[in-house]
């Protein structure tokens, strides 16, 4: 059985493995993330909602998830 | 002018109510929609940031107050320099296409004063970058100014320190950067009861953000419809006229007929 590569990446400051070409679009639906009301960045550049099912994950990738909370 | 008719305009935006109010510091997210509620608020400010992915069941604060109906206006609180509020407005525009944010950058974590340096340097590029920036800043009228010729869409003097309650601590300042410009003043921050409202309002002030004050007063939701009273007494009173002071007595009765 060929064994499946996995990569390591960084989510709201916390590591997590994943399988090697898994896509942002994918991440956010195994994170259960509603993408509508969330902003993306992938090391440190805002990601294109349209393009989550394009964008690849690499090794050490940083993304930040944020959405909106209560505030002053 | 009618009151009704009379309302907040920010970049050719109308607004009904001229108190917007803060959604931090409640005890939950059902009492703060309940205030906002109560307090007929139309904007809300709101923070950016990370989504909790190892609790994903935490309640979304979407879920309770309709950004639909409620205008959100992201802020940047907790950044300290020009780079980290520009990188929060870049996010929360991208969560939905807001352009109208509250830009804050503080320069003191005791004080949290703002830091009008990076302020104004943050101001410029957002609104070249086609932001509405409503901007948290001392109650500095040359401050103030600067921010005007930096593309402001509204300025908003604190009035004491953030969640101090201290109420109005410069009205001569607040007077003054009301009277110098044709942007919305819109007093943020150090209120700590409704009365504080009325008096910005009473100076000219085109409305007041509140947070602390009614999310830990001890009865949040009634402090709510206090303020919300308070800043419609405030603009009623302001656009009624009042009466020139004076240092000595005028009977209210008339003095003829006396027996």
């Amino acid at each position: 059985m060929k064994k499946i590569k996995k990569i390591k990446i960084k989510v709201n400051g916390n590591f997590k493995s994943v399988e090697f070409n898994t896509t942002l679009l994918k991440l956010t639906k195994n994170l259960k993330i509603p993408v509508k009301k969330v902003a993306i960045e992938l090391n440190q550049e805002i990601v294109d909602k349209k393009l989550l099912n394009k964008i690849k994950l690499k090794k050490n990738d940083k993304i930040e998830i944020v959405h909106f909370i209560g505030g002053g | 002018m009618k009151l009704k008719n009379d309302k907040l305009i920010i970049s050719n935006k109308k607004f009904n109510s001229r108190l917007i109010v803060g959604t931090g510091k409640y005890k939950n997210l059902l009492e703060c929609a309940k205030a906002v509620k109560f307090s007929g608020a139309d904007i809300v400010t709101v923070a950016v940031r990370r989504v909790n992915i190892i609790n994903k069941k935490k309640p979304l604060l979407m879920d309770f107050i309709d950004p639909k109906k409620i205008t959100y206006l992201p802020n940047t609180a907790g950044c300290f320099n020009s780079e980290e509020a520009l990188r929060t407005l870049r996010l929360a525009r991208e969560i939905g296409g807001w352009k109208l944010v509250k830009l804050e950058v503080l320069g003191d974590k005791k004080n949290l004063f703002p830091e009008m340096i990076e302020t104004l340097k943050s101001t410029e590029i957002l609104a070249k970058e086609g932001f509405k920036v409503m901007v948290y800043c001392n109650d500095d009228p040359l401050m103030a100014k600067r921010l005007e010729n930096n593309g402001a869409s509204a300025i908003m003097p604190l009035a004491a320190p953030i969640g101090s309650g201290l109420g109005i601590q410069n009205k001569v300042n607040i007077k003054i950067i009301r009277d110098q410009t044709k942007l919305p003043v819109i007093i943020d921050a150090g209120l700590g009861q409704a009365s504080d409202a009325t008096i910005a309002m009473e100076l000219g002030c085109d409305g007041v953000l509140v947070n602390t004050a009614i999310a830990k007063a001890k009865k949040p939701l009634d402090m709510a419809i206090a303020f919300k009273n308070a800043v419609i007494a405030g603009r009623q009173s302001y656009l009624s006229g009042r009466i020139d002071k004076s240092l000595m007595g005028f009977p209210s009765s008339p003095k003829e007929g006396i027996i």
